[in-house]
């Protein structure tokens, strides 16, 4: 692995994570408290606020897939009863727990003192933590979020969001923390989100121009890490994007190409939109896939679960609970098929994309039901057709590298042909000199 | 002659195309894909420059070409059953202890195939999609037996020997000179003198006759293992749309039934896919799946589709699974459904799911063209046309006899259309390609 390249930013975030893990590993012994929470629509400046340590589930599953663990605690959790059509994350989070609840650094991860679910547009999050409140017998918050079924957020739906905010998530976190809440410090990490997240929409921003300084899917995922977690709202976070837009911003000046694990990706072919979570599991191969045959993601949904930054969405110091409502009420997978579909449209428009692929994971209903629909309704807004792959979250088992690689070679050369129009019949032979090879 | 050069290396079969500048398939190649890609590869490559100058041959010979064309490939299978003989015996002779009396009894067998090997290699005997080995192998296993129910040699034993030199004998590159077999195949068909000696001519003419091969493509399940540069690669889902679209002008939609994957094509009225689906990464409802469950029946794989058609009560199968199938399988016939009733079942099963992956890619809209190697099985063929119906209303489903080279072609075509100049000029340096 130690030829893998890196970019600067991506060494500064491992330090980051391996000192949000530590923080972690100490909770108990400094005496913070604890809350288990979601990424999407998730409230860490409150969280901050309370100075209380947040842990991510999902984030923990990832962590444990992208070190080839994730197999080892689903195989646990399906010995105690749990369904293989139960999703991957779920299960990788609970058999981790049953193991000793040792993250993917290897230390061990805190216990929660409040289970804190913000976003209710993933029906499995309830049950998780249904499951995981079983297993602790903690304090649960829960936010309603309604959904964004006609396409935008209400004065009536956001007004729903901030009463929960002050009836039910407030007063948890000041049972659980002992302390009073104060709008002041909440207004702090705002005013800190908020820089953070100005120099982060401009990174993916930078993806319009020719060629893309980044990958917004596979490198995106990257970007993303500190701002949909703990960090959002820190000064380490500011000093992070700083870091990464200068880094961007040079390689947009010397017109070179995004880093991929392999070296710099250097003759930009396809400009591709993703939709859909990648694999975990297989990460780096799936990449490989795409950057071996020159495609490059400009734009993907993923990165917007945790905050639609690039389509303007920030966090407001003057109107903070009011924000954390749009916050929550704008995740992506809380949009309309017909507003995701708006968006890929934009994306693939905007950002002078060649194609787009759906990757539908099996895991995740939120992402996949009508993702086909989706397909269909994004080519007609478009005219530029897209690509399925299928393959899982954090489940070793549905990654098939040889079939995505089949579908993703046939789709790009199906991309490349048309380019080319050179099937057409009748088109001249292109070897005038005969060859004996 | 310049042509160009379709390379489909399928999981099951290896097929090659070789077509003019008018884009005239002009010679075509196929062998079972065995353990050794490479070889495979240049036995197909190799029988389809051969089935191209024979096809020369024929042309300038006119007049009673059937009986010399079959006598040609006869030849060549003789040659084969020789080779195999050799093999045989060395084999035999090999083994500790045994040899001595394995050896003559191997040779016994071998010499009595050899006396029938007329009836065995006619091209109606032989039927379509059966190769040496299929050929060989069933009426070695008949004859061994009765010789050695006569004898004292193992019949285990005996087939262990065969088992070995087959594996060897088809892994080697058989090639008798053109103008020499074809001299002899005139010979065989019984010519007349005059006849003969002008076949003996045209013979070694075109044996001098240089093939130019201006430009190849590969394709295929194992196309990545093909000795061609990466730009002469291609994907089977565009060689199948365009290979489809060649042979059938108006097909709008293919489906390819293949050995490891399923794939539901649309194409444009170029022949260009706009839109396709395959299967997931199990080969659930593909060739691989009615291989199974013929090894599980004791069937011949072109046994299934002809029992299947006598149904008159298919039996519900709810898995495509293979191995979900194969209990199923057995769970109905344990119960007293009749074979051909679950037969039917299973086809029935395989299409459905087909037809989901068509749905996906966009539907039946227009003519349907179904290929690969689950397209010559008659009672899948029937359900399609069943549930097209059912679902799309009346459409046209064309379902050549020679679809199984559609893949090969669609790459023929890429290579005449499509292959850069940069791209051929590197494959000077490819040895795998050589004419």
């Amino acid at each position: 692995m130690s030829n893998v390249r890196k970019e600067p930013s991506m060494e500064a975030q491992k330090q980051m994570l391996a000192g949000y893990f530590g923080e972690l590993a100490r909770a108990k012994e400094e005496r913070r408290p604890v809350v288990y929470t979601f990424v999407p629509g998730n409230l860490v400046e409150l969280l901050a606020a309370f100075d209380v340590a947040p842990v991510y589930p999902e984030v923990n599953a990832l962590q444990s897939a992208m070190r080839q663990r994730s197999g080892g605690f689903i195989r646990e959790a399906e010995r105690a009863g749990h369904s293989e059509d139960v999703c991957s994350y779920v299960k990788c989070d609970l058999g981790m727990m049953m193991k000793g609840n040792v993250g993917p650094t290897g230390e061990a991860l805190p216990p929660p003192d409040l289970l804190l679910l913000s976003f209710t547009g993933c029906f499995t999050f309830m049950k998780w933590f249904e499951l995981l409140r079983e297993q602790y017998k903690c304090e649960v918050a829960m936010l309603h979020v309604p959904y964004q079924g006609a396409g935008e957020v209400t004065p009536e739906m956001r007004a729903y969001v901030v009463e929960q905010l002050e009836r039910e998530v407030i007063p948890k976190l000041e049972k659980v923390t002992g302390k009073k809440f104060d709008p002041d410090r909440l207004r702090e990490q705002m005013v800190r989100s908020r820089k953070a997240e100005e120099d982060l929409a401009w990174v993916f921003r930078a993806a319009r121009q020719r060629p893309s300084p980044i990958d917004a899917y596979f490198g995106g995922v990257y970007y993303i890490g500190p701002i949909f977690t703990s960090f959002r709202g820190s000064q380490a976070a500011c000093d992070y994007y700083a870091q990464l837009r200068a880094e961007v911003e040079e390689r947009l000046a010397a017109k070179a190409g995004p880093i991929t694990p392999d070296g710099p990706l250097e003759h930009e072919k396809f400009r591709l939109v993703f939709e859909g979570p990648p694999n975990w599991t297989s990460f780096r191969d799936f990449w490989k896939v795409f950057s071996d045959e020159g495609a490059v993601a400009v734009a993907s949904t993923y990165t917007q679960v945790g905050g639609t930054y690039e389509r303007g969405f920030r966090h407001d110091p003057e109107r903070p609970l009011e924000s954390l409502a749009d916050y929550c009420l704008s995740c992506y997978t809380n949009l309309s098929l017909p507003n995701r579909a708006a968006v890929l449209a934009d994306m693939v428009k905007g950002y002078d994309a060649d194609g787009f692929i759906i990757h539908s994971v099996k895991s995740c209903n939120s992402f996949s039901a009508g993702q086909l629909h989706l397909l269909r309704e994004v080519e007609k807004l478009t005219g530029v057709p897209g690509g399925f792959i299928e393959s899982d979250l954090v489940d070793a088992r549905y990654y098939g590298h040889a079939n995505i690689k089949n579908r993703v070679e046939s789709y790009l050369q199906m991309l490349a042909a048309r380019r080319a129009g050179a099937a057409a019949p009748g088109a001249p032979a292109l070897a005038p000199e005969e060859v004996r090879p | 002659m310049k042509l160009y050069l379709g390379v489909d290396l399928g999981s099951t079969t290896s097929k090659a195309v070789l077509i003019d500048e008018h884009e005239r398939v002009v010679g075509r190649g196929i062998t079972n894909t065995r353990s050794n890609y490479d070889v495979a590869v240049e036995v197909a490559r190799r029988d389809a420059l051969t089935d191209a100058r024979l096809a020369e041959a024929v042309r300038l010979l006119g007049g009673d070409a059937p009986a010399v064309v079959e006598a040609f490939w006869l030849i060549q299978d003789l040659r084969r059953l020789e080779r195999l003989r050799e093999t045989c015996r060395a084999t035999a002779s090999a083994m500790p202890g045994e040899g001595a009396r394995l050896a003559p009894t191997v040779d016994l067998v071998l010499t009595r195939l050899a006396d029938e090997a007329d009836t065995l290699f006619s091209a109606a005997a032989r039927g379509r999609g059966s190769f040496f080995r299929d050929v060989v192998g069933a009426r070695f296993h008949a004859l061994a037996e009765e010789v050695c129910r006569r004898g004292d040699v193992d019949f285990e034993r005996l087939l262990g020997v065969y088992d070995r030199a087959i594996l060897e004998a088809e892994n080697e590159i058989v090639e008798i000179p053109f103008g020499e077999a074809f001299a002899a195949a005139a010979a065989r068909a019984g010519l007349s003198p005059d006849r003969r000696t002008s076949a003996e001519a045209i013979g070694w003419h075109v044996a001098r006759t240089p093939i130019d091969l201006a430009g190849f493509v590969g394709t295929g399940y194992g196309r990545a293992r093909l000795p061609f540069p990466r730009d002469c690669i291609r994907s089977e889902i565009l060689c199948h749309g365009l290979g489809a679209f060649a042979m059938r002008p108006q097909t709008r939609t293919v489906l390819d039934i293949g050995g490891q994957d399923t794939k539901a094509i649309q194409v444009d009225e170029r022949g260009l896919v706009t839109s396709f689906q395959m299967n997931d990464r199990c080969a659930a409802g593909c060739g691989r799946y009615l291989g199974y469950i013929a090894d599980e029946l004791s069937l011949g794989l072109h046994e299934l589709g002809p029992m299947a058609l006598r149904s008159k009560r298919p039996s519900r199968i709810t898995s495509t699974c293979t191995v979900f199938a194969g209990t199923e399988v057995r769970d109905l016939l344990s119960v007293g459904e009749k074979r051909e009733d679950v037969l039917s079942g299973l086809h029935r099963a395989i299409i459905t799911r087909a037809m989901s992956l068509l749905a996906r890619s966009g539907g039946v809209n227009d003519e349907l063209t179904f290929t690969g190697g689950v397209a010559r099985n008659p009672a899948a063929v029937a359900a399609l046309h069943d549930m097209v119906e059912a679902h799309y209303g009346p459409r046209t489903i064309n379902v050549d006899a020679d679809s199984i080279y559609t893949g090969a072609l669609g790459a023929a075509l890429f290579a005449r259309r499509g292959v850069p100049a940069e791209d051929l000029e590197e494959a000077k340096e490819c040895t795998g390609c050589s004419a």
